[in-house]
């Protein structure tokens, strides 16, 4: 047989590309479940984060059925959206709809010492890429407890500094509402104060993009909630605590 | 290869005296992205040992199979194949890891040591010392990652394997971990200090 003739150089690549192809596509399907519990996982122990919990790398599912008491899914009125699992809204693409039609998540995180602690998903962009995190409202509805972040591809040792404790933890404390008015967290150069009195945090040097992000985030993501995290604050509309 | 070579030496050559990193100097990208931290470099080396060895074995098998005009093909497709596989894996097995790693378990694929050693090594050699050559460099990539891992962790995060390793009380008496050698331009020296050592141990590495 010729190896070099068009014909078997057709048939050799078909038959290459059709093996190969199960292959994978056996891989693929046959793992899939542990993949999504991973993923699933990862997403809880982010969560728990916000609220400052690490747990364990096995005890992620327990804690998080232990500290997350319960989730819920609201509208921009502050009214719950029934059927709708909090855990299962995808954010990146929610915080990209419109603010009146946008399903907003939230996690009831119980602590040990009784206090509840509201943790809402944000999502934007950074420099490279998608940049997200989970901020936990304390029950005032606008001390913040604690905040996470995360990146997908941003600058090593300049952007990606927001995932570390270094900058979130500067967020503890800050609040949503100053005087009266909502103003989510600003995050401005090392010395700069926001000029509308807003509540703010240092940016990053040399993350320019990835802080202003950040920013643009906070103010995208947390602003729907703001008739919900009012309610909170006036001790009102109970069935939502 | 015209002449015979031994096996012992197909797999013990490229550890050191023909090492793919610091003698052929391929593959060095992936040297600069995963060795900020030893367990990453760990974790691709062992994904370069399996997938080099196996493509090896997959290409030689099918060696007299293979039409000319398409074999950088065939052993891009397998290459490809395999890699995707050891990325579904991790994700499912070792999930941190391949967080990581992202994109660069991916990017196996263009390591040049593969393509080099599938086409010099395993389109004319028989299954078992391809093998071996597969594990061989494998292993002389993975040396490297390891000890440019290890020294990176340690300056520059004072830890090994997530581990503290440098004592509290160096701290207290003023040491700073080097935040340079995080960055990726410190792999590159560290890659660079490897080949100086061991250069000046094998005389016959250097050139004139």
């Amino acid at each position: 047989m010729n190896k070099q003739s068009n014909t078997y150089t057709l048939i050799y690549i078909i038959v290459l590309v059709i093996v190969v192809g199960t292959a994978l596509a056996w891989t693929a399907l046959s793992l899939k479940p542990r993949q999504q519990e991973n993923v699933a996982a990862d997403k809880m122990s982010q969560i728990l984060a916000a609220a400052r919990i690490t747990p364990d790398k096995t005890e992620v599912v327990a804690d998080f059925n232990k500290y997350i008491t319960s989730s819920f899914v609201i509208d921009e009125k502050g009214d719950k959206v029934e059927g709708e699992e909090a855990f299962g809204v995808d954010v990146a693409t929610e915080s990209k709809v419109a603010t009146s039609r946008r399903l907003l998540p939230v996690y009831v995180c119980t602590l040990a010492d009784g206090s509840r602690k509201y943790i809402l998903p944000v999502y934007g962009a950074g420099l490279w890429g998608p940049i997200w995190g989970y901020v936990a409202v304390d029950g005032d509805g606008s001390t913040i407890y604690g905040a996470y972040f995360a990146h997908q591809g941003e600058t090593p040792g300049l952007g990606a500094e927001i995932e570390k404790p270094a900058f979130s933890d500067q967020f503890e404390g800050r609040h949503l509402f100053k005087e009266g008015k909502f103003q989510p967290i600003e995050v401005v150069k090392k010395g700069m104060v926001p000029t509308d009195g807003a509540d703010y945090v240092d940016g990053i040097s040399g993350g320019t993009i990835t802080s202003k992000g950040v920013g643009a985030m906070l103010d995208n993501c947390l602003t729907p909630y703001k008739k919900f995290l009012r309610s909170l604050a006036e001790g009102e509309n109970s069935d939502l605590k | 290869m015209a002449e015979k070579v031994k096996n012992s030496e197909v797999l013990l050559n490229p550890l050191s005296r023909n090492n793919p990193v610091v003698v052929q100097i391929l593959g060095i990208c992936s040297v600069l992205a995963v060795t900020a931290k030893l367990e990453p470099a760990i974790v691709m080396g062992i994904s370069v040992i399996a997938v080099l060895a196996f493509a090896n074995v997959i290409i030689s098998l099918l060696r007299n199979t293979i039409p000319t005009n398409i074999r950088i093909i065939v052993q891009l497709v397998v290459v490809a194949g395999l890699v995707v596989i050891v990325d579904q894996v991790l994700k499912a097995y070792a999930y941190d890891a391949s967080k990581q790693l992202s994109v660069f378990i991916g990017l196996i694929i263009t390591n040049c040591i593969l393509m080099g050693r599938l086409e010099a090594f395993a389109m004319a050699n028989k299954p078992w010392p391809s093998f071996l050559d597969g594990v061989g460099n494998g292993l002389g990539y993975a040396i490297i990652l390891v000890i440019v891992g290890f020294f990176r962790e340690l300056l520059g995060s004072g830890t090994l394997l997530g581990y503290q390793v440098v004592p509290q009380s160096f701290y207290d008496a003023g040491y700073v971990n080097n935040g340079l050698m995080i960055l990726p331009p410190m792999a590159l020296i560290v890659v660079a200090c490897i080949i100086w050592v061991q250069r000046s141990y094998n005389k016959d590495l250097q050139e004139p």
